[in-house]
């Protein structure tokens, strides 16, 4: 069976300049749990634009269960970004009933019951909540779809340890299991322990992708000292 | 709370042995059921397929049985318990042996030790 995402030979140039991604060619398999790890301005950002769309290649070729990035892959693309994107004045009542129209594999009633774990009020505006709190209800939102690709970058940089724990569990919890998640970030060791494999990536392209019991099996290392290994400055 | 693991050795072998821990030490008695792999994996803060890895390992060993209606539950074979237990006991004394070794103990300082380090416990 071919992976989810087959990415061939995928080239963005920004600026007619300065190459972001070259010449990368990589697959993601269904259901497993992959880091996408690499130092900054490594091209993380820019793969995560081009699979959701946002982003046009230079050259290149991205398939989501054989398909273009486009309007079809987007109704299966779950997609967290760096940023919040929640509008400061709405409620998060708004928000459920503005995900349901949008995306028909989204399910409020596991959104709501989430919430309800989390003692978040229904009735808040996003303006009212902490910065913490705003980024579990986006990850919440983000989970709550019964997608076939998840993409989360960053998903939990701005936030405490224990808040951490639990955005980790609520990922392990609701990707179904023909589902792929890709986690963009820095904080390897807090998500380690969840990943299947990790994509090491430099200069715009692809330096190693495998699995974590891999590397700590022949390495000896956690994934985290490893990385500080390939990539000390 | 996620479990304790060492980040320099595979996570699958640590969880492996932390079940058996579990079992042995009766914090999962025989007959009990264990946790679904989601809720373990969320629990034990590691990735479902690790977990199952895991689990199936668990399996095979004879420790854990799949029931037809249950799912899993740890075996009520006490011979096997007993058996894994002085499997895991056998793997502390050599791990403890060769440390002491280490430290330069020969077999009867490491002896002495012992009888002194348990000295007021019942024998």
């Amino acid at each position: 069976m071919s992976g989810l995402v087959e990415i061939h030979n995928l080239t963005k140039t920004y600026d007619k300049k300065k190459e972001a991604l070259h010449d990368l060619t990589l697959t993601l398999p269904r259901g497993k749990i992959i880091g996408l790890l690499g130092p900054n301005g490594s091209g993380k950002t820019t793969l995560i634009k081009l699979l959701n769309g946002l982003l046009v290649p230079d050259s290149g070729e991205i398939l989501i269960d054989g398909e273009k990035p486009g309007p079809s892959t987007k109704a299966k693309v779950s997609y967290l970004p760096e940023r919040t994107y929640l509008k400061n004045g709405a409620t998060i009542r708004e928000l459920l009933s503005c995900f349901q129209d949008f995306y028909e594999d989204f399910r409020a009633d596991r959104a709501k019951e989430m919430l309800a774990a989390l003692q978040i009020e229904e009735n808040a505006r996003i303006r009212t909540l902490s910065k913490g709190t705003r980024e579990k209800v986006q990850l919440i939102l983000v989970m709550s779809r019964d997608a076939s690709l998840y993409i989360l970058d960053e998903p939990i940089a701005g936030v405490d340890p224990a808040a951490r724990d639990y955005i980790l569990r609520t990922i392990i919890t609701n990707y179904n299991e023909n589902a792929t998640v890709l986690i963009s970030t820095h904080l390897i060791t807090d998500i380690e322990n969840i990943l299947d494999e990790v994509i090491f990536m430099k200069e715009g392209n692809l330096l190693l992708q495998t699995s974590v019991e891999e590397i700590r099996e022949e390495k000896g290392k956690s994934v985290d000292a490893y990385f500080r290994e390939v990539f000390a400055c | 709370m996620a479990w304790n693991l060492d980040s320099d050795r595979p996570i699958y072998a640590q969880i492996l042995e932390r079940i058996q821990r579990q079992i042995v030490s009766g914090e999962y008695a025989p007959g009990t059921k264990i946790p679904s792999v989601r809720e373990l994996a969320a629990q034990a803060g590691v990735n479902p397929n690790t977990m199952q890895k895991a689990l199936s390992e668990l399996e095979r060993s004879g420790l854990v049985v799949t029931m037809r209606t249950s799912g899993r539950v740890v075996t009520e074979d006490m011979e096997m318990i007993k058996q894994i237990r002085k499997q895991l006991a056998a793997e502390q004394a050599a791990e403890f042996i060769k440390q002491m070794k280490e430290l330069g103990f020969q077999k009867a300082d490491i002896l002495a030790l012992i009888e002194q380090e348990t000295g007021g416990e019942e024998a």
